[in-house]
């Protein structure tokens, strides 16, 4: 069995990164001039890292589906990122900011890489706010900030509800610069196919141009997969419609190894299910929990009468209310880690508490944050603070400053006032912290593969903190991958263009027509979606918020049956050499097909709790997850072999040098 | 509800295009607009018929991608929404519903209800950014504080999703909108003054260069703006426009 080998430099936790940076190999500027590099997806990694390649003087391709880098799904983010810049002066600091950042993650990542992004988050929002990102400020003038779960201290800057789109409109305007230098040469609507190896090397991808259905050939000198994660698998999902683990998928195939498959968000505040045809589900910032409370009724006439109409939320006394995460976890309350409130909703709901007719649903309050608010807006005013329709009307405007776009999305896809009435939210499939392994360089275990942002696993363990992901994104692609790319890429600086007539690009391209060709001539009945579907009701059903042993067997059967099912009877209309969505959904799905069937194994293999991956044999007497640290403190490599249930798993030992291994406690 | 859908149908950039009439049933007023169209196509590709081409991604009115005209307004009937936050609540059983594509000369259509944004692209690659590069060692975030109604109004400009609303509304197909906004949004900011006079200018002339139309002053723009970008931005890009012209 082969060792992995994490490449983490020696020496103290807080000063690898300053040495390794001083030790490793550099490209100077005017051979950089003949180095190009591809990178696939322009989401926060993948945008931040083509620009900052570009500004140092590399080639690079940028690919992405969309018909615009500004779209990739980083877009959609919503609450904030984390900077351990203590602004609040409340205690906050690089350690910190690592310390809740693993212990968030339920020890399962590696110490190294989150010291590094903890300690790089500082300079992404000074790199921000000179690109002029503006987030949101207060009346001296400076960068606001406010909390997210699982941590103590207040370090989440934003944008409103809209952090995501700041931050990737400032990636993409510094994508834009290099394109108009001719720096970046942009790919829009083009998917990357597969990936070429040359000599073991990665040199180069296929990708078909969306528009034309050409299919072509492009050639660097190393490939970043900046592709994102692959919530999809469950159909529903908070991603993008167009969100998928292809690029990831091609390259596991080709060599590289998956870590963790089986990690995955289910974030707590989701807009519930409503019908057997909802196409996607949609995200309630985190940031929200900041001033909602959740609750379910306490009894269970109230639940029925709640679900027959005859009563409303509002009716409920305080006595009539279990606010079930202040009652569990009394130090974090509401604002516990995205893992524990999920589970907790699961809880009450199946028990029998739900709120809505499918019985999935829990309520997230803002009455008492709207009261309070009015009430410190009048006392600075000097206004009456007895009187109550103005207290209610000044804390609504606050709660609209703060929250005004999230509101307004939940109030046109459920038709119902949360201003006056309690949101309703259930969980839902957010992140995945599970992606393509990659060593302290982000180089995957195929040399001169990298990955970046969510499409790699290393910063998250087995459960992500709110904000985290935007940090972790422009981390790696501001300032991680530029400095270790060089390392990788100073030996390449005499090899010279990189030719696509070579039998290891004509052999890819084939494989890559060969499939289009065999959706396309499989004459089946049932549309792509109706895999889709089946294979999300599996993965929620089966791989979901909790997991046991007879379940994982079952959802790998029928996993497999599927799949077969979809070579021989999916439709895909249409042609190849023309604009076809059916075309490119059926690869995607193909993949998910495979990667669905992994990522039940590797929930079997990990027979215990840890973060979002909750096992049901392995839970203490409350209910709460329960490690395994002498068995599991590792991270799961999947070689491909072939087919997925023959994959080959390699352990990379986690060792914690600088933090104590301790039970996680929300209470 | 029971509906009928008339669709733009044009297979390719090329080819002649025309309005195709589509009798849709079962369809329920909680789904959104796509998920009616999801709806449709499932039916067609179950008829050995090709579905309508459209552009969509996020579904929660964000990533901007999602593009129809629909009864002759951008992202349909309802105020404040892309056309994936568009419910078919605000439809009644029995209606006739128009679906084309945003036209505009600089927006030609790839496929059906499906055009070619990347002027837009082109735009904000003239001048839709602050040159900085990545280096780790810029100035502290805090150095400058920025008055909070600047920053804020800032943020109004820049919350434009690009989704080209403004143009497929206006009667001159102008994209005065859309490029206000960014030129407002470095104009407001300390950030973005040093290069202000440039990126107005460069910015303004692709613009022209693409084909969009000028701007009239109707307001339509802001009506059917998603996400309720002010018509002020126009008038704060052409001061930007004129003192640049006169520092030359």
């Amino acid at each position: 069995m082969a060792v992995l080998d994490s490449k983490i430099p020696e020496g103290p936790l807080a000063d690898k990164w300053t040495q390794h940076k001083n030790n490793i190999d550099l490209v100077n500027p005017a051979n950089k001039r003949s180095i190009d590099v591809i990178v696939v997806g322009t989401g926060l990694a993948g945008g931040s890292a083509a620009a900052t390649l570009a500004e140092l003087g590399y080639n690079v391709k940028s690919f992405c589906f969309q018909d615009s880098p500004r779209r990739a799904h980083s877009i959609a983010a919503q609450g904030g990122i984390n900077a351990a810049k203590n602004y609040q002066g409340d205690g906050d600091s690089i350690y910190r900011l690592f310390y809740d950042t693993v212990k968030g993650g339920d020890y399962r990542s590696r110490e190294a890489n989150v010291y590094r992004l903890a300690e790089v988050s500082a300079n992404i929002i000074d790199q921000c706010v000179a690109q002029g990102v503006p987030f949101a400020r207060d009346y001296g003038g400076l960068l606001d900030n406010r909390s997210f779960g699982g941590v103590l201290v207040s370090r989440t800057f934003y944008a409103k509800g809209q952090t995501g789109q700041q931050l990737l409109l400032g990636a993409y305007s510094a994508m834009n610069r290099q394109i108009g230098r001719g720096k970046i040469k942009m790919y829009n609507r083009h998917e990357m196919l597969d990936i070429v190896k040359v000599d073991g090397k990665a040199r180069g991808i296929i990708a078909r141009n969306l528009v034309t259905g050409e299919i072509e050939r492009h050639s660097a000198h190393a490939v970043v997969i900046a592709s994102g994660g692959y919530g999809n698998v469950f159909f529903l999902s908070t991603n993008a419609m167009g969100s998928n683990v292809s690029a990831a998928w091609k390259i596991h195939k080709k060599g590289a190894y998956f870590a963790n498959p089986c990690f995955t968000q289910i974030h707590p505040t989701c807009i519930p299910v409503s019908g057997e045809d909802q196409s996607k589900l949609t995200l309630m910032s985190e940031s929200l929990r900041n001033d909602g409370r959740i609750w379910v009724p306490k009894h269970k006439e109230d639940v029925q009468a709640i679900r027959e109409g005859k009563k409303k939320p509002t009716d409920l006394t305080e006595e009539q209310r279990d606010y079930f995460l202040e009652r569990r976890y009394p130090a974090f309350g509401n604002l516990v880690p995205r893992d524990v409130a999920s589970r907790a909703a699961k809880e009450r709901c199946d028990a029998g508490f739900g709120v809505n007719a499918t019985g999935e649903a829990v309520y997230l309050d803002f009455a008492a944050a709207i009261k309070r608010y009015g009430k410190e807006l009048a006392h600075v005013k000097g206004l009456d603070e007895e009187d109550v329709s103005l207290i209610d009307k000044l804390g609504k405007e606050i709660i609209k400053s703060k929250y005004g776009n999230l509101f307004q999305m939940y109030e046109k896809i459920v038709d119902q006032n949360p201003y006056e009435t309690p949101m309703m939210i259930y969980p839902a499939v957010h992140y995945t912290m599970g992606g393509v392994w990659v060593d302290y360089n982000l180089m995957t275990t195929i040399p001169g593969c990298f990955a970046i942002g969510e499409a790699n696993f290393s910063d998250h363990g087995a459960n992500r903190l709110g904000a985290s992901a935007l940090m972790q994104g422009l981390a790696d692609g501001y300032f991680v991958l530029p400095y270790t790319i060089g390392d990788y890429l100073s030996d390449d600086i005499r090899t010279g263009t990189i030719s696509t007539d070579s039998p290891e690009f004509e052999e890819a391209e084939k494989e890559v027509r060969n499939q289009l060709n065999a959706f396309l001539n499989s004459k089946g009945t049932n549309p792509v979606d109706y895999y889709h579907k089946k294979l999300g009701k599996i993965m929620w059903n089966k791989c979901g918020m909790s997991r046991n042993e007879k379940d994982l067997k079952s959802a790998i059967k029928e996993i497999q049956e599927l799949r077969e099912d979809f070579y021989k009877n999916v439709r895909v209309p249409g042609t190849a050499d023309s604009f076809n969505e059916e075309l490119a959904k059926a690869g995607r799905v193909a993949d998910f097909l495979e990667l669905g069937e992994l990522f039940a194994k590797d929930a079997l293999d990990r027979s215990e709790s840890c973060g979002g991956h909750f096992r049901e044999e392995s839970q203490t007497p409350e209910g709460e997850a329960l490690r395994d640290d002498k068995n599991y403190t590792f991270v799961s490599a999947w070689e491909y072999k072939g087919k997925p249930s023959e994959a080959v798993l390699h352990k990379e030992e986690l060792t914690y040098d600088n933090i104590e291994l301790k039970t996680r406690s929300y209470k | 509800m029971k509906l009928t859908l008339k669709i733009w149908r044009q297979k390719n950039a090329t080819e002649k295009g025309s309005m195709v009439s589509y009798p849709i049933d079962n369809i329920s007023p909680d789904m959104s607009f796509l998920e009616m169209i999801d709806a449709l196509n499932n039916m067609l590709i179950l008829r050995n018929e090709e579905p309508v081409a459209f552009d969509h991604d996020c579904r929660e009115g964000i990533c901007g991608m999602c593009s129809m005209f629909i009864n002759g307004e951008a992202h349909g009937p309802d105020r404040n929404v892309t056309t994936c936050q568009l419910h078919m609540r605000k439809f009644k059983d029995g209606d006739t519903i128009t679906i084309e594509p945003f036209r505009a000369k600089a927006f030609p259509v790839i496929r059906d209800l499906v055009v070619d944004r990347s002027s837009f692209d082109r735009v904000q690659q003239a001048g839709g950014f602050v040159s900085i590069n990545t280096s780790g060692n810029t100035q502290d975030a805090n150095a400058i504080p920025i008055e909070k109604n600047k920053a804020d109004l800032a943020f109004d400009a820049a919350a434009c999703i690009g989704c080209g609303a403004c143009v497929a509304t206006c009667k001159n197909s102008s994209a005065m909108l859309f490029v206000g906004a960014k030129v407002s949004q470095y104009a407001l900011l300390p950030q973005g003054k040093v290069e202000a006079t440039q990126r107005v200018q460069n910015m303004v002339a692709q613009m022209d260069l693409e084909g969009f139309g000028n701007c009239t002053n109707t307001g339509a723009c802001e009506v059917e703006c998603p996400k309720g970008i002010s018509l002020e931005n126009i008038a704060r890009m052409n001061r930007e426009y004129l003192s640049a012209s006169l520092k030359g």
